[in-house]
């Protein structure tokens, strides 16, 4: 049965990765938005740093342009960790709504929780496709190395991931439920909660009434670990555990939220023509 | 007694409550090593019907027991050895018509994939377009191409909707020679849902004619037209499509 469930999960990853292996555009993609990202905050930061060349001085000095270039290019990067694995996820599953080709796989032995693992397999793939150049071009360019936050920086990209699968889980259950007009969400869904997910700046600064509803978002946890990490080299671990906590929530939430709407779609019999 | 490839005992969907139903009560056995037809006009409920079957729509009522798999409760075990077709649903068009089939050999746990495709190609006659992108094929080469798929898994159920729509008759010959031999190599039980009255006559053991989401007659090709008192399968189609009295009873 392992097995079994291994080789389907491998047969949804294989049908998504022969489109990368043939088209370069489609690989270009995935680099294209984490790199551009880089690059604008990287000049951002550096400005703030550093001024412009022969236009007085800098915005910040010494060890505070130091942290303050840390924390905003920390912050893009892990944002789009969480970004792409929820695209790279629910992106994957538009793939199979766009070609019309749920009726085939619902009606093979492909269990959906084996669909899920497929997707997010996927999504990991592509994450670390398109977030692994920006991170070579922030050290190459601005010398930002994102590992320098230490082997806790693994524990930030698991938590990220994971909320980005969440949120992604949802995103396709409400493709399940309204069809593909729901696509747009995939796209737009991550940047409405990155205003609370207090990627650049603490959870302090919102006003006091925001200030639960970003702390019931892991994301929000993950980066204050990094401030803490930048700013005073330690590791909180409160705040890493209520990430990993509220990431069980979430993928907990979406996973049922996700298998109602499945039978949902199996009592109306929207699986054969979701596409439309 | 050997299980049958389909039990299916008081089917019935609504899709509104209070709603008339667009299946309703339907009970028939599809014994292993037939091929028997689904017929009626649009809206009889053929494809709610087969959808549910496939486990892809929830039954309001009744069950249905594939290959010895109570689709309720254990369809993934059923799935693993039924197989479907349909013209109206498509493959990745990105991919070739190789890679299709390497997807669903894994998908359906196929052994010895390669070879398995392999024959699928030369049987199907899939080997000038086998590297070519689905979406770049002709009607009927994507039929072709939906039906070796159907076959990848050597399926003991298949079924199959319209499986000669958008061939032309030399194919569509072919094809339905392909399946008779299939069915009789593999001991085969194939339901298919045709508006072919010529594929069903030369195909099927039996028919069941639907109506309003009601089995309304059912029999033999011979037995219905005899009964009706009519030369071929479409006539008697018609016959109940529209409502008119039967020969025997006129």
């Amino acid at each position: 049965m392992a097995g079994s469930s291994a080789r389907r999960i491998w047969a949804l990853m294989y049908r998504h990765l022969t489109l990368y292996r043939r088209s370069w555009p489609r690989l270009l993609d995935l680099m294209y938005w984490p790199v551009l990202q880089m690059v604008v905050w990287g000049f951002v930061t550096s400005y703030l740093a550093f001024g412009a060349p022969g236009g007085g001085r800098p915005a910040l000095a010494g060890q505070t342009a130091t942290i303050a270039a840390g924390v905003l290019l920390g912050g893009v990067l892990l944002w789009e960790v969480t970004l792409r694995s929820q695209m790279g996820f629910a992106i994957s599953f538009l793939e199979e709504v766009w070609s019309r080709n749920l009726g085939h796989l619902f009606v093979s032995p492909l269990r959906p929780w084996e669909l899920v693992a497929g997707l997010a397999v996927m999504s990991l793939l592509r994450t670390v496709a398109g977030v692994g150049p920006a991170m070579g071009l922030a050290f190459l360019l601005y010398g930002f190395e994102v590992w320098s936050l230490g082997p806790v920086v693994v524990l930030f990209f698991a938590a990220l991931m994971a909320m980005g699968w969440a949120v992604a889980l949802a995103v396709t259950a409400l493709i399940l439920r309204h069809g593909a007009g729901a696509e747009a969400l995939a796209w737009g869904v991550m940047f409405g909660i990155a205003p609370f997910a207090a990627v650049f700046y603490p959870v302090a600064v919102l006003p006091g009434w925001l200030q639960p509803v970003a702390l019931a978002i892991p994301a929000a946890h993950v980066f204050e670990g990094m401030r803490a990490a930048l700013i005073d080299g330690r590791i909180a671990w409160d705040h890493l555990a209520w990430a990993v906590v509220l990431d069980g929530v979430w993928m907990a939430v979406a996973a049922w939220i996700f298998l109602a709407q499945f039978h949902a779609a199996r009592v109306r019999g929207a699986l054969l023509n979701i596409g439309e | 007694m050997e299980t049958p490839a389909l039990l299916v005992e008081g089917l019935t969907k609504t899709y509104t409550p209070g709603a008339k139903p667009a299946v309703e009560g339907l009970t028939f056995t599809l014994p292993m090593g037939e091929t028997w037809a689904l017929l009626g006009g649009n809206g009889a409920g053929k494809s709610t019907t087969i959808a549910m079957l496939l486990g892809l729509l929830v039954p309001s009522a009744g069950r249905v027991v594939a290959l010895g798999h109570d689709m309720a409760t254990d369809r993934f075990a059923a799935l693993a050895r039924m197989n479907f077709s349909s013209p109206y649903i498509a493959l990745p068009h990105r991919l070739t018509v190789e890679e299709n089939l390497r997807v669903y050999a894994h998908l359906y746990g196929v052994r010895d994939t390669e070879r398995r495709i392999a024959e699928l190609v030369a049987e199907f006659a899939l080997g000038e377009f086998a590297r070519r992108p689905a979406g770049q094929l002709s009607a009927g080469q994507k039929t072709r191409v939906a039906l070796a798929k159907a076959l990848i898994n050597r399926p003991a159920l298949l079924l199959l909707d319209e499986p000669t729509a958008s061939l032309d008759p030399d194919t569509g010959d072919w094809v339905r020679s392909t399946l008779e031999r299939y069915r009789a190599e593999e001991g085969a039980a194939i339901l298919l849902a045709s508006h072919n009255m010529g594929e069903v006559e030369r195909l099927c053991s039996n028919v069941l004619m639907l109506k309003g989401g009601h089995v309304v007659d059912a029999g033999s090709p011979a037995a219905l037209l005899a009964k009706y008192g009519r030369d071929d399968l479409e006539e008697v189609f018609l016959d109940i499509a529209r409502g008119r009295a039967r020969a025997e009873a006129a």
